[in-house]
């Protein structure tokens, strides 16, 4: 592995991904985006809907093709190598099921072979234990709560104890005490790991909370990077859900405010 | 409790990994042994099937010279038509069971390939098609004094051509789903009834008009039903026929693979295998 690969778990060049024909109707999801994710951070995606995030993550695990540009996770080209890849990351999404009918346990231990994991039915009891999940491996994963399902995709999603873990709104419509138990465990996940997450949320608490570096996407671009606290001193807002609000609605504000806040400054 | 620092031991990542296949496997196996419907009705039809065909095979031997010359040829034939029918819903039904558990999406952001993935619906489809073909032809032996083991090793032939006839029209089946999506689920049922009237499934195939005979003999299922006949009528084995089912297999199998691949590829492009459910 090289220097940069090191340095960066993810990186993107120029990415772009357009759907439909010149005859139909051509949509551009995401539009010539160029970013890198630093080894080991929490690095947050933000954008209102349809501002093309869960086309950049369908992109940065292989799932979807993009139009233009390169994508490279743990220094793996993902368009055409995307398998030396895939053992060491994962993903894991609200809107991604697993199947319904089968039992917590039978879920975890087909995927857990699927990883390739050397003793799957003891990794799957250690990662329900910590999860605690135990008292449903035998329920069929269709029948259990929205927060036990989170769990179980978590479960899922950390089997393989990945390096780069995806995450596409990791805490939706769970309650405030479930989501921060959520929050909590990837916070010790990443802190005794060393692993890379990115997020994908639209809880900008959350954002604020765990993420080192946010990514602010708006129709398919990104539009604006950096810390949480670095960005709300640029756009002279006290919470990120102003400064969200302000970017998805392309406000004449964010550049006042940000003239404002850097006038301040002086 | 916070989570476990230790490294997680894992087996190499191998272009075509047989635990891979085996998970996949598992998986839909996991999915058969929860419901004893689904199992139940896995043998269900092809029962059905014999016992109605076993009886007009007993009505027709009494009436008709034909049929009386080949002991169980209807009986024979049902079976038969039911591995390549039973085949193809494995390979399909298998895929659409995930397509109904929108698991795409999981499957293939893990080290699972196409090949392996498709190699573990020709597994499952094997299992299936022997659960639901075997208690029908054991059946038969009391109910009308046929065994289809009769028909020696050639019916190794038959069984082997036909189930890999049946994968193939799977996978064009699943190449046009992911095509087209769920409003081609029908497609599971109804693909190999086209092919029916051209196999000559109950009658030889120069009962067929003369360009509907070229049609037939180019598909291997009528080439394994003539072979089947010539078993039962002549006591003879037809290698010929038994080759071009096997050349013809290749073909297919062959074509529809690349149709699959081809169709998988565009659903990367589309995004369809993370979108794609009911």
């Amino acid at each position: 592995m090289d220097q940069c690969a090191k340095q960066h778990a993810i990186r993107a060049e120029n990415l772009t991904k357009r759907y439909g024909t010149a005859r139909s109707g051509e949509v551009t999801a995401v539009d010539g985006v160029s970013f890198t994710v630093a080894a080991g951070s929490v690095t947050g995606l933000l954008g209102g809907n349809g501002a093309g995030k869960t086309t950049t993550i369908s992109m940065l695990l292989g799932l979807l093709l993009p139009t233009s540009g390169t994508v490279e996770v743990l220094g793996v080209d993902m368009v055409r190598h995307r398998h030396a890849a895939l053992p060491r990351m994962n993903f894991s999404s609200p809107y991604v099921e697993l199947p319904h009918r089968l039992t917590v346990r039978e879920n975890l231990t087909v995927y857990g072979h699927l990883y390739g994991l050397k003793g799957v039915k003891r990794r799957v009891e250690e990662l329900a234990e910590h999860l605690e999940l135990t008292r449903f491996l035998e329920r069929p994963s269709g029948g259990l709560s929205a927060g036990q399902k989170t769990r179980v995709a978590l479960a899922k999603a950390l089997l393989n104890r990945p390096e780069l873990l995806l995450l596409d709104e990791p805490t939706a419509s769970l309650d405030p005490d479930t989501a921060d138990w959520i929050r909590t465990y990837l916070e010790r996940y990443r802190l005794e790991s060393g692993a890379t997450i990115l997020l994908a949320s639209h809880n900008m608490l959350e954002v604020e909370r765990m993420c080192d570096d946010v990514l602010m996407m708006r129709q398919g671009r990104i539009v604006d990077r950096g810390s949480p606290s670095g960005l709300l001193a640029r756009y002279g807002r006290t919470s990120l859900e102003e400064v969200f609000l302000d970017i998805a609605r392309d406000r004449a504000g964010a550049e006042n405010a940000n003239r404002e806040a850097a006038d301040a400054a002086e | 409790m916070p989570p476990s620092d230790a490294a997680v031991p894992v087996y190499a990542n191998p272009a075509f990994s047989p635990r891979r296949v085996g998970a996949m496997v598992l998986r839909y196996w996991y999915l058969l042994r929860g419901s004893w419907p689904r199992f139940l009705e896995l043998a269900y039809w092809p029962t059905m099937q014999m016992i109605l065909w076993g009886y007009i095979n007993q009505f027709m031997a009494s009436s008709s010279a034909w049929v009386a010359q080949g002991a169980g040829v209807l009986v024979s034939a049902v079976l038969l038509w039911d591995v390549l029918f039973r085949g193809q819903l494995g390979v399909s039904v298998s895929f659409l069971e995930e397509m109904w558990s929108r698991n795409l999406g999981h499957l293939f952001v893990s080290p699972l390939r196409p090949v392996e993935w498709v190699t573990a619906l020709f597994g499952m489809s094997l299992i299936r098609t022997v659960i639901g073909v075997v208690p029908a032809a054991l059946l038969a032996i009391p109910l009308f004094g046929y065994s289809l083991f009769d028909l020696g090793l050639p019916l190794a032939g038959f069984f082997a051509n036909l189930i890999v006839f049946g994968w193939s029209l799977g996978l064009v089946i699943v190449a046009l789903i992911l095509r087209y999506g769920m409003g081609a689920e029908g497609l599971a049922w109804i693909v190999v009834f086209m092919l029916a009237p051209v196999s000559a499934v109950y009658y030889p195939v120069s009962v067929l008009p003369g360009w509907l005979q070229w049609i037939a003999l180019s598909l291997p299922s009528a080439h394994i039903f003539e072979g089947m006949r010539a078993v039962l009528f002549d006591g003879t084995m037809r290698w010929d026929h038994l080759a071009w089912a096997v050349a013809l297999n290749a073909l297919f199998m062959g074509l529809c693979s690349a149709a699959f691949l081809y169709s998988f590829h565009q659903a990367r492009v589309r995004g369809a295998l993370l979108q794609t459910g009911e």
